[in-house]
């Protein structure tokens, strides 16, 4: 076992790189001098060779790529361009108010779309399950922005159930007062897509010969259902959900926009605005790093699942 | 394909006897399945029909006027009337409401909309000159923009040459009293063909990479491997954001690269796996033997025969880019703010909705919505057609 999480951990090694140097190709190479961006309009030439100095973009690239590589080993990335906020600070400060959207949003999602994907798969082919799917089907088609404009405008600003927008100090109440309507638009948006997923997952195992085993055994279909078919379908069902989770992080990047929580999200949106590079960058990297790691969490969690998975 | 389906029944002509020497080819067989599937027809006929709106609004014969001020400011449909006096009817029950709610969203929408709003502002006269109502009181407030609209809602019928407009349009019209149904078609000129080339370039790019990852192996395949981890290990958003925040002008082809130039993983994993599949197949050895060259053996011959994959990812990423087009329009990391599009509609509609102006939000949203109904539906038809083994795994 650990064996095997060093193994994957060496492989880390190459991909990682090669997300280093796309960020650094993208932004050093393709986003031109940020001496100019960063001067703005209003700018005589010592005012820009002052500024590329200070950036180290006066430097050949390969002693760029080096300060990159150092900065994100130490987790010291500068400070912002626009706010000259310490980055590392920018990202810890921008974590929690995410994360208290984003767990309750994954927890929710997981226990209600595997819930319908049995329920639904369960009667498959009948008119419940098709009128589910086309629901499902057009419900896709509507882009989470009109969900997110008509949900804030039903239910904050014209029924005002929930505050429209804003962020406060205590957990509790970002939780329950701010948080609760951005996790509704959440889960209406992700329902759709995880439930026809799950339900396909449902699907591969609901016929299978184990299933008619059980139930000959005399199994209630309750026990066939929740035990013997969710816990062969949970394999793909993680892969799904953990491979997910770091994208959510930037992913629910509108929710966060329109209500103003000061996520990470938002802070990408912000910084893809105002060009500040090294924010753009440091995320990138860091949720890079959190992709392959939940990666190598889902394979060490299928041997949790399955004990006939062999890790190689 | 197309002779063997005009062969088949003009053998047959006349005698009993079946012709069994010619069977008909993999596309017959998928256009017969995919015929038999009414669904699947319906949402094709539908796909079809939001293609020539495109066609015939890219070649100026409807909606060339769409930037033309029709009517008066937020002109309302046609079945609600016009509101007499001024042409926003709803103006009067969101603008003196003084309770709690609404002066918190109006204080707290300030913030967001700030930069996309003076985005709206620096350019719009530009694209279309606004009679009056439109251009006043341009001060950094973004508040200012909506309650000058209110203002000018009131006040525009005496000002500008509204008595050549029209008090309402079939379906409502925008802040500057532009049709919503002209807009709304020349919008989809812009997402759709966005969307469909954004599939194109990201299917071309991932078959190629595909093709010879998958045909080559060694360490072509590893070093295609390589770059295939690392694109998929950075979340799909944030490197459009990513791309999107170093290419600094906007423009219909940067959104196309932006969506192209990421999007071509998935395509690249499912057709090195048919290329790998496919060479060590008889066919292929047997055009090596003829002595077909290696570009020749990958694209004259495997090609065809894994094609059917290509043509449904094509589909599925079309679906996928018309969507994150309206996104990125939306947030003015898109097309200029001077091209109309579903998501530049969407981010207008967001403002007039808390003044009770809800058709162009109806109208982005129903166009979008029944082209991406029509186009998954679509999809999934094709797959059954191309593929019916696939059919008991998806199906009922």
């Amino acid at each position: 076992m650990t064996a095997y999480i060093l193994r994957r951990l060496w492989q880390m090694v190459p991909t990682m790189l090669g997300v280093v140097i796309l960020v650094f190709f993208l932004f050093n190479w393709v986003g031109g001098d940020p001496a100019y961006v960063l001067a703005g309009k209003i700018s005589n030439q010592e005012q820009i060779d002052n500024i590329r100095r200070q950036l180290g973009v006066d430097q050949p690239y390969w002693v760029q790529l080096w300060i990159f590589i150092k900065q994100i080993v130490t987790g010291d990335f500068g400070a912002s361009w626009s706010t000259n906020e310490r980055i590392g600070s920018i990202i810890l400060t921008r974590l929690p108010p995410s994360l208290t959207v984003l767990v309750p949003l994954t927890i929710l999602d997981l226990l209600v779309s595997v819930g319908l994907a049995l329920a639904v798969a369960y009667v498959r082919g009948s008119l419940t399950d098709r009128a589910v799917m086309i629901v499902c089907t057009v419900g896709l088609s509507i882009s989470i922005l009109v969900y997110i404009i008509v949900f804030q405008y039903v239910f904050a600003y014209k029924l005002g159930w929930f505050p429209v927008q804003g962020w406060g100090d205590s957990f509790w109440e970002n939780l329950v007062r701010y948080s609760s309507l951005p996790i509704l638009i959440g889960l209406t948006v992700s329902i759709a897509p995880s439930l026809r997923l799950y339900r396909t997952f449902v699907l591969d195992e609901i016929n299978q010969d184990y299933v008619r085993t059980a139930r000959a055994k005399g199994l209630s279909e309750n026990r066939i259902m929740w035990i013997h078919v969710l816990r062969n379908a949970s394999i793909p069902i993680i892969t799904n959900v953990m491979a997910s989770l770091p994208g959510l992080l930037i992913g629910a990047f509108l929710i966060e926009r329109f209500f103003s929580i000061p996520g990470i999200g938002r802070e990408v949106i912000l910084a893809v605005e105002r060009s500040d590079f090294p924010v753009i960058k440091a995320i990138t990297v860091y949720v890079a790093v959190a992709t392959m790691v939940f990666n190598l969490l889902a394979d060490l969690m299928y041997k949790a699942v399955d004990p006939r998975v062999q890790l190689r | 394909m197309a002779t063997s389906e005009a062969a088949l029944p003009r053998n047959a002509d006349g005698t009993r006897v079946v012709p069994h020497n010619v069977s008909p080819g993999l596309w017959t067989l998928a256009w017969r399945r995919l015929r038999a599937d009414r669904v699947g027809m319906v949402s094709l006929a539908i796909v079809a029909a939001f293609l020539l709106m495109m066609a015939l609004s890219a070649a100026g014969l409807i909606a060339r006027d769409w930037s033309k001020e029709v009517g008066v400011n937020y002109a309302p449909p046609s079945f609600i009337g016009a509101d007499e006096a001024s042409g926003t009817p709803a103006a009067p029950a969101a603008a003196p409401e003084p309770a709690a709610p609404s002066t918190e969203w109006k204080t707290q929408i300030v913030d967001p909309l700030a930069d996309v709003i003076a985005e709206l502002k620096g350019a719009k006269p530009a694209a279309a000159p606004p009679p009056s109502g439109g251009t006043e009181g341009k001060s950094v407030d973004p508040l200012a923009d909506v309650m000058a609209d209110i203002r000018a809602g009131k006040g525009t019928t005496a000002a500008a040459p509204a008595e050549a407009r029209r008090a309402t349009l079939p379906f409502g019209g925008d802040k500057w009293g532009r049709d919503v149904i002209a807009k709304t078609i020349k919008g989809s000129e812009t997402s759709i063909f966005v969307g469909i080339m954004s599939a194109i370039v990201a299917v071309a790019l991932g078959t190629l990479f595909g093709a010879i990852s998958g045909y080559y192996g060694g360490w072509v395949d590893d070093a295609f491997n390589w770059f295939y981890s690392v694109f998929n290990s950075i979340p799909y958003l944030l490197l459009i954001l990513a791309v999107a925040a170093v290419l600094q002008q906007k423009g219909v082809v940067t959104i196309i690269l932006i969506l192209g130039l990421t999007g071509w993983t998935g395509v690249f994993r499912l057709i090195r796996a048919e290329y790998l599949k496919h060479k060590a197949r008889e066919y292929v050895q047997a055009a090596d033997a003829i002595g077909a060259s290696n570009a020749r053996r990958m694209f004259v011959h495997i090609f065809p025969n894994v094609s059917h994959v290509v043509l449904v990812q094509l589909s599925i990423l079309a679906v996928g880019f018309i969507k994150a087009e309206v996104i990125l329009s939306f947030l003015g990391f898109g097309v200029p703010v001077d091209v109309v599009s579903w998501g530049s509609m969407l981010n207008e509609a967001q403002n007039e909705l808390i003044l009770g102006k809800w058709w162009q939000l109806v109208a982005a949203t129903v166009a979008m919505a029944t082209l991406v109904t029509a186009f998954s539906l679509f999809t999934d038809a094709l797959r059954d057609a191309l593929d019916p083994k696939l059919k008991g795994l998806k199906g009922h």
